[in-house]
This record gives C-alpha cells, sequence and structure tokens, in this order.
C-alpha cells in the first residue's frame, strides 16, 4: 500500500491550486429529453407504483422508475446502478430528496425492460437491490442520518432503525392505498440533521441522562466559558473540582434536574458524553407536513414518549408505526395527511384508534410553546 | 470469510428492504478480492472494522465514533468532518476515517461516467462506503485518512471539475427540488437559482465566518418537495399572482371519469375509493372556498385563492400555474436545536427569479440578512433565533421591506406595543415641573 500522490505538494499547498469552482454544472448531466423540454411540461401521471410519465408540451414522454435504496450505498452498488443506467437509459440516473433512485426512458417500450432488470436484481441476504415504489398516497424512502454508523452523538442507529421500518411498511413504498402520502422520517439524535420535526411520521433518537463529566480532561479539551454558554436551559455552571490524587482543576457542575439532554454541551466539549444504554432510545413523532396543500405546514407531535433501542430490529417502535398507518388507512379521508386527520378526530382519539399510551411525558413543559398546547375550552371528547 | 463475527447485524439482512449489512459485507469481499486492482491507499479491510464496530454498538446500545478532530483542506474550513473511533486496537481499519462532503450537482441528475469516476476515486483513496445522499444534499463520502484529503480534494478540483461541499459555521451545501426540470408545476427554475447562489456564495460556503450553520433550499411551488420550509434558514418557494389556468374540456374529461384523467395524477389507484367527485374532492377541500362549478364550467375566484396546489395536484391536465411566476421567501426555519423548532417566516411575498440581472433583488435580501446575523448572532445561534431574540419587526428594519398583512397570520393579541421615541409626537423627554404646575404631588 504505498503513497500515491496526485502531485500535491504539502511544502506548496497554494502552487497549482484549484478552489471555489462550485459543483458540476447540472446543465452537462441532463438526460436529452430532460434538456429538451426543460420549463415546457404539460402534466405527469402515476402510471403504477413506483413509475411516471410525464408529459411534455411538444407531446415528448419519459417515463421514470423510482427505487427504494439504503442511503449508505457502497461503490460496488452506485456502480451497478450504472450499469443498469448504461444498459436502459443511455447513461443518466438521478436521486431524489428522499435517498430513491430515479431511472429514466424517454419511450414506453423501454419501461418493461427496465423494470424487470430492476426487480431481479437482490442482495446475497435476500433483500432487494432496487424495489420499485416510493410514489404517490403511499410511503416513500425514509430520510435519516448517520446514526451508528458514522456519527458522534447519536441515541440510536439511523439505518437500522430504518431498515426494520421499511421492511415492515414494504407493502406500503409499494402500493398507493394511503389516503394520501405518508413521510416517515429519521433523525439519530435531537440535533436533528434530517430534520424529522414536520414529517407524517418521524422516529428520533433521544438521550435521557444529564452529560458526565470528565474533570481529568475537561479543562484541557473544552472552553469553559463555551461549554456554559452552549447550555440553553443554564444548567451548567464552571465549579472546582479535587481529583483522587488531590489535584484541583477546573471544571463544571451540571444541576441534571434541568438538563433536556439535548447533547449541545457535548458538541462544544467532548468531556462532557452522555450516551448511555439504558438512557438512550427513541421517540416517535406524528402528523407533521411540510407542504402547503389544503392546510398549512405543521409540526410533527410527540406520540410516544420513550421506546427502548431493541437492537437489532426495535420491534416496539415498528409495531407502534405500523398501529399508527393502519389506523390512519382506516380512518382518514381521500387526500387527508396523518396530522389532518388526527386533529379532524381529536388527538384524544387518535390515541385511543392508534392503542398509544397517553403520559404525562406528552404534556409540553417547554418554554411559551408548552401553553399553546394545552386545551383550553370545553371541546373535548371522552 | 468475514473478519468479524456480527449475529445482530446480519439479522438486518433478512426482509424485503434494501440491507445497508448485506451491501457492506458485499463491498468488504469486493475489496478482499480486488479483482481490479485497485491501489488502495487506506486500509484494505475498512469496510470489515466498519462492520465491527457498527456490531459493537449494537451490543453496547453506544457509539463508538469520537468526538472531534480539526482535519480539512487546505484554506477552507468546511466540507471535510474529521472521523476517530474510539476502539482503534479492535478495529484499526477505521482508526481514523473522515467523512468528505462533495457539492451535488443541482437536481441530483447525474451522468454515469461522473458517478463512475467518483467511484473509482473513493475505492482508490478511501473506504467505498457512500451516502446518497446527506440529508442537506451533499454526496457524502464515508471514511478516509488524514493524508488522503488533500489527495482527494487534488483530484476532484483538477481532473473531475468538482468541489466540496459545506459544513461548520458557514453556508451549507444548497439544494433543491428538480424544478422545472420535470415538474409542470414548478415556478421557476429552482437548479439555475441554486447552481448560481452556490457558486456567488463560495467564499462562505467554504470558510466559516457565521454564528452557526446556514442553510438555502429551493422548492418550485408550495407542494415543498425539498421541505424547504421546515429546515431552511431561508427558503425559496415558486408561486405566481395572476390567475391560475383552467382547460374546460380537461376538467370536464375529470368529471367523466375519463381513464385518461386520473384524480391526482393517479396518486390514489391503491385503493377504490369510488368515482372521482369534483364537488366533493376538489371544491368542498379548498382552503378558501374560492372555486365554483356551475352549468358545467369551473371558474375560480383567484383573488382569494392561496395558491395551496390541491386543485392544480387533483388535476394536473385541467388547471395549471398562472403565467406571473415568481418566488415567495420565508426565513428563520430550523430543527429543534436549541430553541424549538421553528417553521419559516414569510419575508418576500413575490419576487422575480430573473436570472439576467444576477438575481439582483434576491442577493440584496441575502447580503442585508448575513449583515445582520453576523453583527448581532451570538455563537450558535440560528437566524431563527435571532428573529425570535430583537423580533420579526427588526427584520424588516434591516432588509427594508415594508410591513405589509401577508407578514402575520393575524395581527398582535397584545397591546404592549414598543413605540421608538421619534415615532411619539414630541418625543420622550419631559419637563416634571411644567407637569406638576397643573398636577400636585
Amino acid at each position: 500500500m504505498a503513497f500515491i500522490s496526485t502531485g500535491y505538494n504539502p511544502d506548496k499547498p497554494m502552487e497549482n491550486r484549484i478552489t471555489d469552482i462550485g459543483p458540476r454544472d447540472y446543465n452537462e448531466f441532463y438526460p436529452p429529453v430532460i434538456a429538451k423540454n426543460q420549463g415546457k411540461w404539460s402534466h405527469h401521471e402515476i402510471l403504477e407504483p413506483g413509475v411516471l410519465v410525464h408529459v411534455a408540451e411538444s407531446g415528448d414522454e419519459v417515463y421514470t422508475v423510482r427505487v427504494g435504496g439504503a442511503r449508505l450505498m457502497s461503490t460496488s452498488l452506485i456502480n451497478e446502478i450504472c450499469d443498469i443506467a448504461d444498459k436502459h437509459c443511455d447513461g443518466y440516473v438521478r436521486f431524489t430528496t428522499r435517498n430513491n433512485v430515479e431511472f429514466m426512458v424517454d419511450s414506453k417500450d423501454k419501461l418493461e425492460p427496465l423494470k424487470t432488470e430492476l426487480a431481479s436484481r437482490k442482495f446475497d441476504g435476500g433483500s432487494f437491490k432496487f424495489p420499485i415504489g416510493g410514489t404517490g398516497a403511499g410511503v416513500t424512502n425514509i430520510v435519516h442520518t448517520q446514526g451508528w454508523i458514522h456519527c458522534h452523538t447519536p441515541a440510536t442507529d439511523a439505518s437500522g432503525t430504518v431498515k426494520a421500518t421499511m421492511d415492515a411498511l414494504f407493502s406500503d413504498f409499494q402500493d398507493m392505498r394511503l389516503p394520501a402520502q405518508l413521510r416517515v422520517s429519521m433523525a439519530c439524535c435531537l440535533n436533528m440533521c434530517g430534520a424529522v420535526h414536520c414529517s407524517d411520521i418521524a422516529i428520533l433518537g433521544y438521550h435521557r441522562k444529564p452529560p458526565m463529566l470528565d474533570h481529568e480532561y475537561l479543562d484541557k479539551v473544552c472552553e469553559i466559558p463555551l461549554a456554559v454558554s452552549a447550555c440553553p436551559t443554564a444548567a451548567i455552571k464552571p465549579s472546582k473540582q479535587t481529583l483522587a490524587d488531590g489535584t484541583e482543576v477546573k471544571s463544571v457542575a451540571v444541576k441534571n434536574e434541568r438538563c433536556m439532554y439535548c447533547g449541545n454541551c457535548y458538541t462544544m466539549c467532548p468531556s462532557m458524553p452522555l450516551a448511555d444504554t439504558e438512557g438512550d432510545g427513541i421517540v416517535l413523532m406524528a402528523g407533521g407536513k411540510v407542504s402547503n396543500r389544503i392546510s398549512d405546514p405543521k409540526f410533527s407531535k410527540v406520540v410516544v414518549g420513550f421506546l427502548p433501542n431493541e437492537m437489532p430490529r426495535w420491534p416496539s417502535m415498528t409495531a407502534a408505526i405500523t398501529r399508527m398507518v393502519e389506523a390512519y388507512a382506516s380512518g382518514a379521508n381521500k387526500y387527508e395527511r396523518l396530522g389532518d386527520w388526527a386533529e379532524r378526530i381529536g388527538w384524544e382519539k387518535f390515541f385511543e384508534v392508534c392503542e398509544l399510551d397517553f403520559t404525562h411525558h406528552l404534556i409540553d413543559d417547554f418554554r411559551q410553546q408548552a401553553y399553546m398546547s394545552w386545551r383550553q375550552s370545553t371541546q373535548f371528547k371522552f | 470469510m468475514a473478519k468479524h463475527e456480527t449475529p445482530l447485524l446480519d439479522q438486518l439482512e433478512s426482509g424485503p428492504w434494501p440491507s445497508f449489512v448485506s451491501d457492506l459485507k458485499h463491498q468488504a469481499e469486493v475489496r478482499a478480492k480486488n479483482e481490479k486492482g485497485v491501489e488502495y491507499q487506506i486500509p484494505v479491510d475498512c469496510v470489515d472494522d466498519l462492520l465491527g464496530v457498527v456490531e459493537l454498538s449494537y451490543k453496547h446500545g453506544r457509539t463508538h465514533w469520537k468526538h472531534g478532530g480539526i482535519v480539512g483542506v487546505f484554506g477552507y474550513g468546511g466540507g471535510v468532518i474529521g472521523r476517530y473511533c474510539d476502539q482503534p486496537e479492535l478495529f484499526p481499519g477505521v482508526e481514523h476515517f473522515h467523512t468528505m462532503r462533495v457539492n451535488q450537482p443541482a437536481g441530483k441528475y447525474y451522468k454515469t461516467s461522473y458517478l463512475r469516476e467518483l467511484m473509482d476515486l473513493w475505492d482508490f483513496r478511501g473506504s467505498g462506503v457512500t451516502n446518497m445522499h446527506g440529508a442537506t444534499g451533499d454526496i457524502i463520502l464515508l471514511g478516509t485518512t488524514t493524508p488522503q484529503l488533500e489527495e482527494v480534494f487534488h483530484t476532484l478540483t483538477h481532473d473531475m471539475n468538482q468541489d466540496l461541499g459545506g459544513s461548520g459555521s458557514n453556508l451549507r451545501t444548497p439544494a433543491n427540488c428538480l424544478g422545472t426540470s420535470r415538474c409542470e408545476y414548478s415556478c421557476y427554475d429552482t437548479s439555475a437559482l441554486c447552481h448560481f447562489l452556490t457558486n456567488e456564495y463560495q467564499d462562505e460556503l467554504h470558510r466559516p465566518a457565521f454564528p452557526y450553520k446556514f442553510k438555502f433550499k429551493f422548492d418550485g411551488c408550495p407542494n415543498c418537495c425539498v421541505a424547504s420550509i421546515a429546515r431552511s434558514d431561508m427558503s425559496f418557494i415558486g408561486t405566481w399572482r395572476d390567475d391560475i389556468k383552467i382547460d374546460q374540456d380537461a376538467v370536464a374529461k375529470y368529471v367523466e371519469n375519463d381513464a385518461a384523467y386520473p384524480a391526482n395524477a393517479g396518486a390514489h389507484k391503491g385503493k377504490d375509493w369510488g368515482a372521482f367527485d369534483l364537488e366533493k374532492e376538489v371544491l368542498a377541500l379548498c382552503p378558501t372556498k374560492c372555486m365554483k362549478y356551475e352549468n358545467n364550467k369551473l371558474t375560480i375566484d383567484n383573488a382569494n385563492c392561496t395558491r395551496c396546489m390541491h386543485c392544480i395536484n387533483v388535476m394536473p391536465r385541467a388547471l395549471k400555474i398562472g403565467d406571473d411566476r415568481g418566488l415567495s421567501i420565508l426565513v428563520g426555519a430550523k430543527a429543534p436545536i436549541l430553541d424549538g423548532a421553528q417553521m419559516g417566516s414569510l419575508l418576500v411575498p413575490f419576487v422575480k427569479a430573473d436570472a439576467d440581472n444576477d438575481y439582483e433583488e434576491i442577493t440584496e435580501v441575502i447580503e442585508n440578512i448575513w449583515d445582520w446575523w453576523m453583527e448581532e448572532g451570538k455563537n450558535r445561534e440560528r437566524l431563527g433565533e435571532l428573529i425570535m431574540r430583537q423580533g420579526f419587526q427588526k427584520l424588516l428594519e434591516v432588509t427594508g421591506i415594508e410591513p405589509q398583512p401577508q407578514h402575520v397570520a393575524y395581527p398582535r393579541t397584545n397591546p404592549y406595543i414598543f413605540w421608538k421615541e421619534d415615532e411619539v409626537e414630541g418625543g420622550w423627554e419631559r419637563d416634571v415641573d411644567e407637569y406638576r404646575k397643573h398636577h400636585l404631588r
């Protein structure tokens, strides 16, 4: 494994350096039918789950086959995607915001061979490599974060919880029986790199214990004022600590009952870790959306305050999610998003029909948002 | 033969959904066999060790990636995230396993020749594991060692005409829905605007100078397929301000339940919802009730339409977005950290997306906001939190935008109005002795 240099010279880093050129121009990557009809599309139709046709004003058509995929992908798998795109799609392919892959062809007769090819490919373990689906009134791919694969603050795994959930919801990925689209999202800690706070159903990794304090190292690796000011609830203050050997060190003290386990202190100061086997787990949220369609965009609400991490398949979590999806599928009106349905029937009924326990943890007690969520009327249901 | 036993992860190989475990195992084998004869620049068995470390996390219920590590490429503060394993002796192949964010092309369209070139680079100098894509939009190359960072960057810039994305307290890689490239709803070319602003603000993307992260996202219409309204400090959402175009013949086809005109573009084909009912499925669900269907003719009171998209989504062959197109700018959206989640708030109801003048009206809003936030924002304070702390009126002041009813869902419910001294006749300074001449103590 000899080191091979590109010609970069660390002694003269600015020599021939190219910077700030930005991404490749998207125009290079448009399939010809897209480039030709860009801005001149007339309408589209979802022909079957995962298969769309877009019709241009010129009469041109582009057929898209959407397939789901794990967001985590190897170069081998991406090369396989390229093989398929070369064979069927003239060497073009695109990805969606929700980590689906879209293969496009410019005529209907190219559709069936492409679909057959995609559906036939499987991993050695038996799962599909390219399941077709994720359109319309169904479940699309889950957007998610890194989890235990690559992140330093997660309270749960991302790829594993998503795999377990998508296995449970797989038929709704390949069907369009739901009242409206149902977006499931996953973020492995409160930092929400995946921004799950406006999803129909959100899986959120969550810590439940205040940070540990590594007094011996804290002052050596952290700026104490930054750690103190990082805390949104002012639970951290500077303190002096005496180590076992009698040395006095500068450190911090945490008022544990004020901590809401956001992990912001850990981000600022690595000597304040808070991950814990029993403390960490899953929060489920529901009823959010980002579309302005019919009703305003809205935040997801916490509907399950805590579920333990049950590796490798998180069965309590997938069971709760499945109950919500089934109750929604049978209870909501056509076009009604999960949150709109919950508001129409009332959240007290939502807990009843989804067979979810309501606990004191679900009553908001954080700052001014809390008051807006308490009931200020006698209009409730028994 | 696998290097580490992974009994817990193995259970994630079954089931229909694509298994990341199967993919990683296959990748580990590909590296071990090395049929292409790649001169691997980082440990060949890094994917084996990645599986091993994740298995250990499944056993412990805790991550095994260490916090921090300042690494990067010369002159940039963003684009590379340092990552180290906290069990390097057990898993030496991933002891150093840094992430590189590669700025994705707008709309995430690719030519396979480009993707293959990128994959070859990552096989050669990295782990061969990626995220396609990260939540912010970048192509994420997962796992390489420090000496490879400059080399990867050199190849990207010299051979692939491709730059890194953003990380840290700077402009994060902007992302857009596919816009006019393949969507009839899109009110502006989201890719063009995303690409322009990405290039215009390369300095902000690569050299952290902000209080915290800052995100731009571009949605072509109010359906918000990239969720800009919920997760970007500035969200650009396409809209129009003239009339929805109606094709009455096509409306009739929907009413007649013509098979070529499926409601909602066929999105509900998985269940028999009964025959399409215009009254029930469109008129009654219109949030402003601004539509009528009389004498086989659909009419829309456009002045009272809020462009929610429902009717257009239901009948894409009959109803089209208007011709006077542009976008709305909303600001301040963020996930809960630290002060709770915030949705984007409407700042600019309408502006043209005008590429001919380099989107001047849009960049002016952006730069006014940045000037204010960089001056007043505290460390790790998102724009939305600054707006909460200093007020929406302050935001209007710094951007020079006139207040209008579109800025609020409803006017204030408390009368505690903060007047400025110069807004009150005669100012605040008064003579108490003069006052006492007419008011005894």
